[in-house]
């Protein structure tokens, strides 16, 4: 690993350097890469190369990736040629759709002040009984599934797949193709065209409906965004097709992938689900602790420094790109007692497996609700549920924007 | 600043919050979410019972937007 001067720092390739490669894959699905423990204990900044050699500085202490992520000069823009996108295709693909997510203020501020009204705690406490009916509904299909049953595919991916449809007012004949478009959209290794041709599949869904919905509008965020922004020339037809594809891309792939991450974490520490079944009142503490101890979206915040950021173990250079790792800084000792232990009584619950900064979820009210009654049906109606095959044999979704596992066989 | 007795001033900047709607989920009884999604003010000051949520939720805030400042009658 190079040690750097951060005073002197450049993240840019030299001649002869030995930089290790990012992303590292998890030998364990319920913990972070064995490396980030390193990366956190350094006294000093630790470069990385990412996908097409770019280089780009790592944060793992949870102050610093708080400081860097909120920081006026961390931007969020994947046009800018130094952002560490880890996919092949990710770049070009993020530059020329722009979802907002890589925008930066004011055009981010813009777009999501049209999406925020949509994920309030209100709103999101008044879905819970329609939440509940899916993952009721759900379960009852899981149990009708020949054993092993996939836990992915025959519960989590449906109970996803439904909620964020529903919200957004997408409909969903057919429940696996959201999860085949973002198998190519959030894979590392689909070049832009194929990740191109993934969503164009579902922006011409998207198109037909935004017409439809302009002239018999629901009671669901794309009726509002036609009819409001769209209709008052806010925002163009093109970004409004970005920013639903990605609302729906993010909303979806998240919960699929932390539902059964999280209900294996609970079967796998039955003293903690015993807390839970003798206690319900726990299920939102629990809930906030099983998104630190997993950070599924660990590697999403990728940014490019526009101004010095000045840390804890150095200052990144202006003109420098970093990636700040939420799963590193959910998993600092110097704020989280015994990091690796799931405690769903703990007291630290500040973690950041939403993010940090203005770009902090904006669905995370939604996917602490969702993955709550996800968990709370799926336990309780199946308190028999385990594993079928051995933690080792589960294939994890090492090349994925959000970590996962592609198949979790159980039985009950 | 805020004391443990209570008594700081809340300050809130809708101008800059994002609306990720923290503040609210862990100090309900000095801020809401308005239906755009954007903080409101619920007290001026902060209430003697609540200095720990609001604290909390200062913490949270991920864009800075929620605030202490000094109690009314100081230099806010």
């Amino acid at each position: 690993m190079t040690t750097t001067d951060p005073g002197a720092a450049t993240a840019q390739p030299g001649p002869q350097d030995d930089v290790p490669d990012f992303p590292v894959p998890r030998s364990c699905p319920f913990s972070p890469p064995q490396t980030y423990a390193g990366v956190r204990e350094r006294d000093a900044l630790t470069r990385v190369r990412v996908h097409g050699g770019k280089h780009a500085w790592l944060v793992a202490r949870f102050e610093d990736v708080r400081t860097a992520l909120a920081h006026p000069g961390a931007s969020s823009d994947a046009r800018n040629p130094a952002f560490p996108a880890l996919g092949a295709g990710e770049q070009q693909v993020a530059a020329e759709l722009r979802p907002f997510i890589r925008m930066d203020p004011p055009d981010h501020t813009q777009v999501r002040r049209m999406l925020v009204g949509e994920f309030t705690l209100r709103r999101v406490q008044a879905l819970r009984p329609e939440i509940e009916a899916v993952c009721a509904e759900q379960v009852e299909h899981l149990l009708s599934r020949p054993q092993p049953a996939d836990l992915v595919a025959d519960y989590a991916n449906r109970v996803s797949t439904t909620v964020i449809c529903r919200l957004l007012g997408v409909p969903m004949e057919d429940l696996e193709f959201f999860r085949r478009v973002t198998s190519v959209s959030g894979s590392r290794t689909a070049t832009a065209q194929e990740v191109g041709a993934a969503l164009q599949e579902l922006f011409g869904l998207l198109d037909r409906l935004i017409d439809l919905k302009a002239v018999t509008p629901g009671d669901d965020l794309v009726s509002r965004l036609v009819n409001g922004p769209l209709a008052r020339g806010e925002i163009t037809r093109t970004s409004l097709l970005s920013q639903i594809g990605i609302t729906l891309n993010a909303g979806h792939e998240t919960s699929r992938n932390a539902i059964p991450l999280a209900a294996l974490d609970l079967l796998r520490h039955p003293d903690q689900l015993d807390l839970l079944r003798a206690d319900p009142s726990l299920w939102p503490d629990a809930v906030d602790e099983l998104l630190r101890h997993l950070s599924v979206a660990d590697v999403i915040t990728l940014r490019v420094a526009t101004q010095d950021i000045a840390l804890s173990v150095g200052t990144i250079p202006a003109g420098d790109a970093f990636i700040a790792l939420l799963a590193g800084a959910n998993h600092d000792p110097a704020v989280f007692d015994e990091p690796e232990r799931l405690d769903v009584r703990r007291a630290q619950r500040h973690h950041v497996a939403f993010g940090h900064g203005v770009h902090q979820c904006v669905g995370q009210n939604l996917g602490r609700v969702e993955l709550e009654i996800a968990l709370r049906t799926l336990l309780e109606r199946v308190p028999s549920l385990r594993l079928a095959v051995p933690e080792s044999e589960l294939p994890m979704r090492g090349a994925s924007a959000i970590f996962g596992l592609d198949e979790v066989p159980v039985t009950w | 600043m805020v004391s443990a007795a209570g008594g700081g001033r809340v300050l809130a900047d809708q101008d800059v919050c994002v609306g990720a709607g923290q503040c609210a989920r862990v100090a309900p009884g000095v801020f809401d979410q308005a239906d755009d999604g954007l903080v409101v003010l619920l007290v001026r000051d902060v209430p003697a019972g609540e200095v720990d949520a609001v604290l909390d939720a200062v913490d949270r805030c991920p864009s800075g937007a929620v605030r202490l400042g000094a109690p009314a009658g100081g230099p806010y």
